[in-house]
């Protein structure tokens, strides 16, 4: 801000104004520093050291944690698991969400703000609240939603909802809902409405338009939604916990067990580094592939 | 543009239907008369929204969460704002870097910042602490205050400012005064938006809270790993509708779409 403030010499104001910007994020770069690089290279180099029951945490260069991953089959499990979950999360929120940010676009002003609101508001609810929901809607075999869908006679015997994988699916869905119909949504403020028009004018019926004219130009918005969506799912951690209970573990709250209830840091500590790791190489991976197929829109 | 159709309709209907369906019976659970699980059909009562009275454990979480989102947001803000003027104005070698950096609390799982504190701050002999928790808790909300500021400091005129100099005004004075102003919409959303982030984050904090410094949504998901009972429907009741104010004070005062929109970017 001091930049046009300047009264000394040509030359001294060039270093002045060199420097400004690194004085003024000094103090946040220091504090990033310090207290989340530091950490989180702790948190990798702890998950090469040892642990046992009675020793405790021993600061030795061993790989039994990540030995102990790569070998035993209820590690694959867990993370195939999670990731599972993760990639049904994602298709549900793009095959509902993708269409309700177009009707939702369609709308007229006031209906659209309100519903916006209404859709996007439970992003900032608490999570713990919202899955509460869920399992009073699901509980048991008599909850809410069996019920109501028994009486519509879409099933003939109660659905399980809670405690299995079924129920973490929808119950996820719903949390990340918003985020899918904001990227659709960004997308679609991007897009001319007279093209659509200009396809009708040429005779284009409305599957055709939607399938030719808008698919592909929202595409990109419903991919990055999915990178979203897919990377919290695959790290989440209340919904597991209060859907899926103790047996059905995913990363994040085996990284929890072991973590306050067996206290084997180490091996906690590698969980959720092989869990960061592939969401980086995930996430890259695919914004890069995304970037070089839709290249044109986001020049 | 055209209008939607009757099937349109319906499916946004059902949609709505369903986003709305787990809050609201979390709300109408928590007027039940009854000792147990139900919704209110033989009327309303206000029974175990007193019952909370009995538990003091929720009602120092409560404190506890208010206080940490507050303070936790205030103190990112006083690292943001500078480092948002400085992405904002100046072109340096480094910048995207830096902001890469001071984003990246998005991109990182909660559970893993919540094992790399709980790391941290035990060996540095922190564990449990209240200090810990707003040191953690600076962290995770920092994208969103330097965000919104950022948003604020890149639409700024710039010309005000020349004019402030031109007039003699200089270093302090001219953030005070001139700049501080007229970022203030945007640093104080950021300010809210944080809080509300700070306010209902457990995976983070489920990691570094010890008994006394439990937050509520710590609190209430401890609570449910042992049992759901219509105690915690009402504490959520409270929860969901303190968020709402919240929510509803942000929309008019800068419009949740422009607080949100920024929100849907987090993967890129």
């Amino acid at each position: 801000m001091s930049a046009v403030a300047d009264t000394a010499p040509p030359g001294a104001a060039d270093a002045r104004i060199a420097r400004a910007p690194w004085v003024l994020s000094a103090p946040a770069l220091m504090l990033f520093v310090g207290v989340l690089l530091i950490p989180l290279a702790m948190t990798v180099m702890l998950s090469f050291h040892d642990w046992g029951q009675y020793k405790g945490i021993e600061p030795v260069f061993i790989l039994k944690n990540w030995h102990e991953i790569a070998t035993d089959p209820y590690y694959a499990e867990m993370f195939w698991r999670t990731f599972r979950i993760a990639i049904l999360t994602t298709l549900l929120t793009a095959l509902l969400g993708a269409p309700e940010a177009y009707i939702l676009n369609r709308m007229s002003g006031r209906w659209k703000s309100f519903f916006l609101l209404v859709i996007l508001g439970p992003l900032l609810i608490s999570v713990v609240a919202r899955t509460l929901g869920w399992a009073l809607l699901f509980g048991g075999n008599n909850g809410l939603v069996n019920k109501l869908l028994m009486s519509a006679g879409l099933i003939r015997a109660p659905i399980p909802f809670m405690f299995t994988e079924t129920g973490m699916v929808i119950a996820l869905a719903h949390v990340m809902m918003p985020f899918m119909v904001l990227s659709v949504w960004a997308a679609l403020q991007r897009l001319d409405p007279q093209i659509e028009n200009a396809a009708m004018s040429l005779g284009a019926g409305p599957i055709t338009t939607i399938r030719r004219i808008i698919m592909p130009q929202i595409m990109p918005g419903v991919l990055s939604g999915a990178i979203i969506v897919f990377s919290l799912s695959a790290s989440a951690f209340a919904t597991p916990a209060i859907i899926g209970g103790r047996r059905l573990k995913v990363a994040a709250t085996l990284a929890y067990d072991e973590f306050l209830n067996t206290l084997n840091w180490p091996l906690g500590a590698a969980v959720a580094t092989l869990l960061l790791v592939a969401l980086v190489l995930i996430v890259v991976g695919s914004n890069a592939l995304i970037e070089r197929r839709y290249a044109e829109v986001f020049r | 543009m055209r209008r939607n159709g009757p099937l349109a309709l319906i499916f946004h209907t059902v949609f709505v239907i369903v986003m709305v369906a787990p809050i609201l019976v979390v709300c109408l659970v928590a007027f039940t008369p009854e000792g147990f699980l139900s919704l209110p059909t033989n009327g309303f009562s206000l029974r175990w929204f007193r019952t909370i009275a009995n538990y003091p454990e929720f009602i120092h979480a409560f404190w506890v969460s208010l206080g940490l989102g507050a303070l936790s947001s205030l103190v990112a803000l006083l690292f943001a704002v500078p480092a948002a003027l400085a992405i904002a104005r100046y072109r340096f070698r480094g910048r995207d870097a830096l902001a890469a950096l001071f984003l990246s609390p998005l991109m990182i799982p909660h559970v893993v910042l919540g094992i790399a504190f709980l790391r941290f701050f035990t060996s540095a002999g922190l564990g449990g602490s209240f200090a810990a928790l707003i040191i953690a808790h600076v962290i995770i909300v920092f994208p969103f205050a330097l965000r919104l500021t950022l948003a604020a400091a890149t639409g700024m005129d710039l010309s005000v400012e020349m004019a402030a100099v031109s007039l003699g005004a200089g270093g302090w004075t001219l953030f005070r005064r001139v700049t501080l102003p007229l970022i203030l919409p945007g640093v104080i959303s950021g300010w809210a938006l944080a809080f509300i982030q700070s306010f209902d984050d457990l995976t983070m904090t489920v990691f570094l809270a010890a008994p006394g410094t439990e937050t509520l949504p710590v609190r209430m998901f401890l609570y449910i790993q042992d049992n759901i009972d219509p105690l915690v429907t009402s504490v959520s009741a409270c929860v969901i509708a303190i968020t709402m104010t919240a929510l509803i004070l942000l929309d008019r005062f800068y419009g949740l779409d422009r607080v949100l929109a920024g929100k849907g970017d987090t993967g890129r």
